[in-house]
């Protein structure tokens, strides 16, 4: 054991940790060129800009979800979460509950897409944050609590909703879903933005290296006078933040906020984290990785639409990807630990 | 070695083995033999190559070149199972139990014994299981779950599935180091008894005073080679001969017992009447009672004890790492009362703990995340962002003050050696600059000569004024480094004494007083 981890840290491991950094990455590029020699137009700005967009939504509950799986949680209420922040969002832009199936933002009498985005983003924080008191206070394991927040924010959302969607915000509120800056949609931008702040925080920041450090071994993060407790906690609130502001953006751009959004959504956000190489026992993973992850996912979901490929088949082979994608990483890793 | 198995052929020969890992050679041109009924050490420092040559025999990975003979044919297993079926069984430390299983389940898993139905037959199993764990002197229902037996019963279970398996060459791997003194005792005589039996055992061991009381013969690795073989010839091989081998130099330099001073600091750290309980909820259950202790600025106080004697949980309660039932601590003379670790460290205390590998080491992280995680407020700024080119200095100043010998700050600290990891622990704390330093085992897992540069640290500390206490079931490593040694039984203060006057059977005799009325509850 010991011998062979010492030659490791000699020879020959650059290449290979060169390889495992960029494996997702790699599968990436490749499955651009694919798309692009079965059908050259792929490659168009216009597309590409369009998958942008597409990932934008899960991508930034990703980010969020980054710091969550770093710690060894989990979070599966995303999904439900976004609804209900959509939905609060929805509540206050238009200033009262009545369901609407119409679009027209005539007689919209709200507070204004600020007040909307705030509250979207406060109730995500504050819900992750009750969520991260269960799991360090109450001792409750993070699939756990968050399998039933699940259910409660999804209750939560059809009633303050009554089941029916909200619709028709007005213009300013909207740009933030359709707007364009040059040619780049705003959620793209928004998605971007958010990406690099979260590298910065988890690579340059104190709060960055505690919170790899709680994932890598709680116990060693307590006796060396971490606060896990804490850390914990924060990383829930910030994957909530994230599911505020995702909803905000989703229901800015659908023009509606929809009591059934984001079913379904936690499995793609966690995919994303875990085929951009961050392991779910904690501890290892990067930014990048998830916005690679989140990019995959994107660019086979839309490639395969592009050469209409039936939405039954695409959850199949997306299935498949995630799996051969953490296969992938896992032989590279055993190729550097031999 | 019984006359009558000197003549009969070995039963493992182990010819010129090599083995190389792109490009670097863990093994090279080994020889040894294994007779039927006998206990072959195998030494050698951490590195040395006994790993390698552990998963060679047992199957793992084969060699580059050499010849393996077993029973008297060529031995070449293609895995672990493949090794059992010719009759070598490897016993980790890291023990292969499922702990939700029964003992007899365990025993054994994949070839239970089956009914007239073919469903498993329970009766048979339990039986078959009696007797054999009666042989490794167990006295256990055989239908208990290995969770709940200790650790030293686990290794019983796992020896006798080995004995189950009709093994002839048991390989043990570091069997005694989570075990206790009485343990510690009980497994040599069932060792001896295999060995009576006809059974070959392959002792790997980092102990040397327990190989020396029980091998008959030792194979002594160093860098890869073979350094020697040492005979018993009639009388217990000698510890000195077997640390010159090992380290390729004389003994006399290990374990130099630095000048002893009376230290008349002040004191810094001062417990009195400290209780503490396994649970709030069952306050009979005590670990610590009525416990006092003076630390000095400047001294070293060696804390010796054996496991579960509560020398562990003295240092996790100062450290505000476990719950105070009664009882006071100053600092300085200024009552403290940390409720966490994090209180703890902002006062000025520090602790290396006992299992380096769960309880302070981050393995997925570098060597620079490593060692800078008790301190990041001293190297960030006011906005949180790290001030990562002071950190790295930092780390520069102590990979020369603790020549810890490493590639480059990013590298996995996993890929250190026991003792370069834990003077990267020791340099976690120093970056401090703690008023109290705790270290238990502080040379747990580390190589004999990497022990002694960690006892010179722990006195150049001290030397600056920290206040250390240093808890270790090594006694010729309290002996060497205290100033000043308390003992410690089931919870309590049992003696004190200062470290010139200090011999190992004065100590032993105040850690294990009426052993016997403890052996028979």
């Amino acid at each position: 054991m010991t011998s062979t981890t010492e030659q490791t840290g000699r020879s020959g491991i650059n290449v290979a940790r060169l390889l495992m950094s960029f494996g997702p990455l790699m599968f990436l590029a490749v499955l651009i060129i694919i798309f692009t020699v079965l059908k050259p137009s792929f490659i168009d700005p216009i597309n590409l800009f369009n998958i942008l967009r597409q990932i934008s939504i899960t991508g930034l509950i990703a980010l969020g979800m980054t710091f969550v799986i770093l710690t060894a949680g989990i979070d599966l209420s995303v999904g439900s979460l976004l609804a209900f922040c959509g939905m609060v969002a929805a509540v206050v832009a238009k200033g009262g509950a009545a369901n609407t199936l119409s679009l027209s933002t005539s007689g919209t009498q709200g507070y204004g897409w600020f007040a909307a985005l705030l509250a979207a983003v406060i109730v995500g924080a504050l819900a992750g944050g009750m969520q991260g008191f269960a799991i360090t206070r109450l001792k409750v394991p993070p699939f756990v609590v968050t399998l039933g927040g699940l259910t409660v924010f999804r209750g939560l959302t059809l009633t303050i909703s009554n089941g029916g969607p909200i619709s028709g915000f007005d213009a300013s509120m909207r740009w933030f879903g359709t707007g364009l800056i040059g040619p780049v949609p705003v959620p793209a931008i928004i998605f971007a933005v958010a990406a690099i702040l979260c590298h910065i925080v988890l690579r340059y920041t104190r709060y960055g290296r505690a919170v790899y450090a709680v994932g890598g071994n709680a116990e060693a993060a307590r006796l060396s006078g971490l606060r896990v407790d804490r850390i914990l906690i924060s990383v829930y609130v910030i994957v909530g933040f994230f599911a505020g502001l995702a909803a905000f953006v989703l229901s800015a751009r659908l023009n509606s906020s929809e009591a059934v959004a984001g079913i379904g959504y936690e499995l793609t956000v966690i995919s994303a984290v875990v085929i951009g190489g961050t392991s779910l026992f904690g501890g290892i993973g990067s930014v990048g990785g998830t916005v690679v992850g989140a990019a995959l996912i994107g660019v086979l979901q839309n490639g395969l639409q592009f050469n209409n490929v039936s939405s039954y088949t695409q959850s199949i082979v997306i299935g498949l990807i995630l799996i051969l994608a953490v296969a992938f990483d896992r032989w590279l890793k055993s190729r550097v630990r031999r | 070695m019984a006359e009558a198995a000197a003549s009969s052929p070995p039963l493992l020969v182990v010819e010129g083995v090599t083995k190389h890992f792109s490009g670097v050679t863990a093994l090279s041109d080994v020889s040894l033999e294994v007779w039927p009924g006998e206990i072959l050490g195998l030494l050698g420092e951490n590195g040395a190559g006994k790993s390698t040559l552990l998963k060679i025999l047992s199957g793992v990975m084969p060699p580059s070149s050499g010849r393996i003979v077993f029973d008297g044919a060529d031995y070449a297993p293609s895995s672990p199972q493949d090794a059992k079926r010719h009759g070598i069984v490897t016993i980790y430390q890291e023990l292969s139990l499922i702990p939700t299983l029964a003992v007899a389940e365990n025993i054994f898993i994949g070839r239970a014994p089956l009914g007239p139905l073919g469903l498993v037959s329970w009766r048979k199993m339990e039986d078959a299981s009696r007797a054999i764990i009666a042989r490794v002197g167990l006295a256990i229902d055989p239908s208990t779950p290995v969770s709940s037996l200790s650790v030293a019963e686990q290794q019983l279970v796992e020896i006798a599935r080995a004995l189950s398996l009709k093994s002839r060459l048991i390989i043990m791997d570091e069997p005694t180091s989570a075990l206790t003194e009485t343990e510690v005792q009980k497994l040599m005589s069932i060792m001896d008894r295999l060995r009576q039996d006809g059974v070959a055992i392959m002792f790997v061991t980092h102990r040397l005073e327990e190989a020396s009381a029980i091998c008959d013969r030792m194979t002594v690795l160093r860098d890869g080679r073979l350094a020697g073989h040492l005979d018993r010839d009639g009388q217990p091989i000698k510890i000195p001969k077997i640390i010159e081998k090992m380290v390729g130099r004389a003994a006399s330099e290990l374990y130099a017992r630095p000048t002893q001073r009376d230290v008349a600091g002040a004191v810094r750290l001062s417990v009195r009447g400290l209780r503490t309980v396994r649970d709030p909820l069952a306050p009979h259950a005590i670990v610590l009672e009525g416990v006092d202790l003076d630390l000095k600025a400047g001294e070293i106080l060696g804390v010796a004890g054996l496991v579960g004697s509560g020398r562990t949980e003295l240092a996790r309660a100062i450290f505000g790492a476990d719950r105070i039932a009664a009882g006071t601590i100053a600092l300085d003379g200024q009552p403290i009362a940390p409720a966490s670790p994090a209180d703890a460290i902002k006062l000025g205390i520090g602790l290396v703990p006992e299992d380096r590998k769960h309880q302070a080491i981050f393995a997925a992280l570098g060597i620079l995340n490593n060692f800078s995680i008790a301190s990041l407020g001293r190297y960030s700024n006011g906005a949180g962002f790290m001030a990562e080119r002071r950190e790295r200095e930092a780390l520069a100043g102590y990979r020369k003050a603790l020549s810890i010998r490493m590639a480059s700050p990013e590298q996995a600290i996993e890929g250190l050696s026991g003792g370069n990891q834990q003077k990267v622990i020791l340099a976690r704390w120093l970056a401090r600059d703690p008023k109290v330093l705790i270290v238990d085992e502080p040379t747990r897992g580390v190589d004999v000569g990497a022990k002694a540069e960690v006892h010179q640290i722990l006195v150049q500390l001290a030397a600056r004024g920290i206040a250390i206490m240093m808890i270790s079931s090594e006694l010729p490593e309290v002996l060497a480094v205290s100033d000043r040694i308390v003992t410690m039984r089931r919870g309590r203060i049992t003696g004190e004494m200062p470290g010139v006057e200090a011999t190992e059977e004065k100590l032993m005799e105040l850690m294990a007083l009426d052993r016997k009325q403890e052996a028979t509850q």
